[in-house]
């Protein structure tokens, strides 16, 4: 790892999607009503494509490479050198990032070419390309960048083009406050994820090695463990470590949407669905899932952070699925299912299982995506209608909408063979392997409110009778191509996406988790990872465990909808109805967030205004008033004796001159009168000084 | 020496060449008629200059220094003749009492 392979393409791969919206920000517009839709289409579309063709290219290079040797620097410039820090625009290609940046292009070319559909009617098809590339761009950013800063960079930027799109269709008030609201959330965990940078590098600072590489950070991240520093109370840099992961996990939170700064995702999907697709589902939302993984070096180091992690994630999976159970909004149920399998994944690396975390975060980007899309299909034959309770049998309206929205449910399900079963089943067991108990129980409560949730979705849309308008029947009709296969390629990868790891009592079969070796190898991952029960035996019950919980919670749903021998009603009356109200209302969350966050900052900024008007306000006038009053005093003093000196002095001068003027009378008679009186004058003086 | 005339004659002469010089200059309103009187009282003082470099020791610098007078008259009727034109190209007129512009 000290000695990466130095290229030059993985410029490209960045540049590309920049080069795309640059040209469809400066230029689209135009370029749009010169050559119509399609010239922003190749554009946009293109430099994703180019950028996924590349790094398809550059992943097959590097399964060539040995895995000592799968990592690849791209070092463009210096970026500044201050205070010790040293860091450079670089970007770094190893096999995380590989998949990171196959997942970012590829899924996010797929995407691409379906808004092409999707949007097609929009006036703002080129802004829409626009803020697209742009995503892509800064995604690319966060995952390449090969130290801590640029990876923020990277960071941010995709929280502002996430918020540029969710509020795309900003002529509607709500669609422009719930892009704030994601802002503004993520601007709380941005802040903890600030601190921590700061503190990590006075941290290493302190241990002789100011550095924010991440490579270099992973080399000397176990010397923390032993060098004494005194930074911020902290005794010894290995408490730090504690600290500095904890505030960075407070920032994944609020980028993945984990509890308690998940609220802002289910209102994102106030953006168009290609965009909840991409950012909100496949990409951007895993970017705290990224961060984990890739700083799995310092968060294996400390116990705490990884506990808080997997309780955090565990409960996530749960609460957020229970959520997804009374929605109606189709995209609502899809969100709520976002925020749940991102749960599952911070479950996943909190107990150590950091391989399984990212592959899951790969496969939930194929179905998750393919299920964004497909609802977006759905919406669109709908005419924009996302409530469920008016659709229903829209199966044979829109076969392939239909069949790969199933494959995908399958999918996140976790059905043999589709990919959830091997990425998320694995997460569930490897929770319990690693002696998390109640993380296990979670997750497995979540996994069956999964299905549940899901089932319901899919007999709600696509079977029983339509319920929509009789116009909105008439109109009902299958996507176009440009949508309908990119359906069926990330169908098609809902269901293979999961064959590439395994679990170990069925095949040992886990190329994917080789692949990713090389950066789960630090000395405390390993420890980490390796600890807890391995036995195949075991692990083969607790999967005949969750498929039961699984086949229990779709059987449920499937007498509810299908079968309709079952009333929801009793349910949702249950216990005076008070659960349902609960669930329906998601835990009244939002409210208590309003009352307890929003309202009383409200309230203090309305106070330190009124503070600031009335009491610092007076202040100022105070003060000015007493200025007033002495400059009042001065212009007395200045008038009365200043100015009357001066103008004494000059009324003098004035009136003497009117006098002495009189003696000038231009006459030249009299002052040669003059002049001889002067002469006879002193003439006469002398005589009588002489006498 | 010579006819009884002594030195008093010629003060007395240029003190009344003096008198009729100032006379003239103090009476007159024609510029050009104050600039004659001027000539007079310049012509006294050359003969009171004359008049004692002759009895005062027979040596020249008395006549010298009439010479330099004549020069300076010369260049003084100069200068007051254009300044008279000037006077005249205003005023249409050299009477000094109409040019009273400069009065306080």
């Amino acid at each position: 790892m000290d000695h990466p392979i130095p290229v030059t393409f993985i410029r490209l791969i960045i540049l590309l999607p920049l080069i795309g919206a640059t040209i469809n920000f400066l230029a689209g517009a135009w370029l749009q009503k010169t050559f119509g839709k399609q010239a922003i289409t190749l554009i946009g579309c293109g430099v994703v494509i180019l950028a996924f063709i590349l790094a398809a290219r550059a992943f097959f290079e590097m399964l060539h490479q040995p895995p000592e040797n799968r990592f690849m620097l791209d070092d463009l410039w210096k970026w500044f050198d201050v205070g010790g820090l040293n860091l450079d625009i670089a970007f770094w290609l190893d096999p995380l990032s590989m998949i990171m940046t196959l997942i970012i292009t590829g899924v996010g070319g797929l995407i691409h070419i379906y808004s092409t559909g999707y949007m097609h009617d929009d006036d703002g098809y080129w802004r829409f390309f626009g803020w697209l590339n742009l995503f892509t761009f800064a995604m690319l950013v966060l995952v390449l960048g090969d130290n801590m800063w640029l990876m923020f960079v990277g960071w941010e930027g995709v929280g502002l083009c996430s918020f540029a799109l969710i509020g795309f269709w900003y002529k509607v008030q709500a669609n422009s406050t719930a892009g704030n609201k994601a802002f503004i959330v993520n601007r709380v965990g941005d802040l903890a994820f600030v601190i921590a940078l700061y503190s990590l590098f006075a941290g290493l600072q302190a241990a002789g090695h100011p550095t924010l590489v991440t490579r270099e950070v992973a080399h000397y991240a176990p010397l923390l463990a032993t060098v004494p520093i005194n930074f911020a109370g902290y005794q010894s840099a290995h408490q730090l470590v504690g600290f500095v992961t904890l505030l960075m996990f407070i920032g994944a939170t609020g980028k993945s949407a984990q509890i308690p700064l998940y609220v802002w995702l289910p209102d994102a999907m106030a953006g168009p669905t290609p965009v909840s697709a991409l950012i909100h589902a496949a990409t951007m939302v895993t970017a705290g899932v990224y961060m984990v993984a890739r700083l799995n070096f310092l968060f294996s180091m400390s116990p705490f952070t990884m506990g808080v992690i997997a309780v955090v994630g565990g409960l996530t999976a749960l609460f957020a699925a229970t959520i997804g159970i009374a929605q109606n909004d189709i995209k609502k149920v899809l969100a709520y299912s976002t925020v749940s399998q991102l749960g599952y994944m911070f479950a996943a690396l909190g107990v150590g299982a950091y391989a399984a975390g990212v592959f899951h975060l790969m496969t939930h980007a194929f179905f998750k995506a393919c299920l964004f899309l497909g609802s977006g299909s759905v919406i669109h034959a709908m005419g924009g209608e996302q409530d469920m309770r008016k659709m229903g049998g829209l199966r044979h309206k829109m076969p392939i909408t239909f069949w790969t929205f199933v494959a995908a449910t399958f999918a996140l399900c976790g059905i043999f063979p589709f990919a959830g079963f091997f990425s998320k089943d694995e997460i569930i067991w490897q929770a319990f392997s690693h002696g998390h108990f109640v993380v296990w129980a979670f997750l497995l409560l979540g996994a069956g409110c999964t299905v549940f949730y899901m089932s319901r979705q899919v007999y709600m849309t696509f079977f029983g009778e339509f319920r929509g308008t009789h116009e909105q029947e008439h109109h009902l009709h299958e996507s176009p191509p440009s949508m309908s296969y990119v359906l069926i390629v990330l169908g098609l990868l809902s269901v293979v996406g999961g064959w590439l790891k395994w679990p170990e009592f069925m095949v040992s079969f886990k190329p994917f988790e080789e692949f990713l070796d090389p950066i789960f190898s630090s000395e405390a991952t390993r420890q980490v990872t390796e600890a807890g029960i391995h036995s195949h035996g075991m692990e083969a019950g607790f999967a005949i465990v969750t498929v039961i919980v699984v086949v229990a919670g779709w059987y449920f749903a499937d007498l509810i909808y299908r079968q309709k021998t079952l009333d929801p009603a009793r349910f949702s009356e249950m216990f005076g109805g008070v659960p349902y109200e609960w669930v329906y209302n998601k835990y009244y969350v939002d409210e208590f967030y309003d009352r307890a966050v929003v309202q009383p900052y409200l309230f203090a900024t309305r106070a330190l205004a009124w503070f600031d008007t009335n009491i610092i306000d007076g202040f100022v006038n105070l003060a000015a008033r007493i200025i007033v009053f002495l400059s009042w005093l001065s212009g007395l003093f200045d008038h009365y004796v200043v100015d009357w000196l001066v103008n004494f002095a000059s009324n003098v001068t004035y009136n003497v001159g009117g006098r002495l003027r009189r003696l000038q009378t231009g006459s030249i008679n009299g002052y040669l009168y003059g002049i001889l009186a002067a002469v006879m004058l002193i003439l006469l003086a002398r005589a009588v000084a002489r006498a | 020496m010579g006819g009884g005339i002594t030195l008093n004659h010629f003060l007395v002469l240029s003190l009344i060449v003096l008198s009729l010089g100032l006379f003239t200059v103090l009476t007159r309103r024609n510029a050009i008629g104050i600039l004659m009187g001027v000539e007079l009282i310049l012509n006294s003082a050359n003969i009171n200059y004359l008049a004692f470099a002759f009895y005062g020791g027979g040596k020249y610098d008395g006549q010298i220094f009439a010479i330099f007078v004549i020069m300076l008259a010369a260049a003084e009727a100069v200068i007051g003749l254009a300044v008279v034109l000037a006077i005249y190209q205003n005023f249409k007129t050299i009477d000094v009492d109409a040019t009273e512009t400069l009065r306080g």
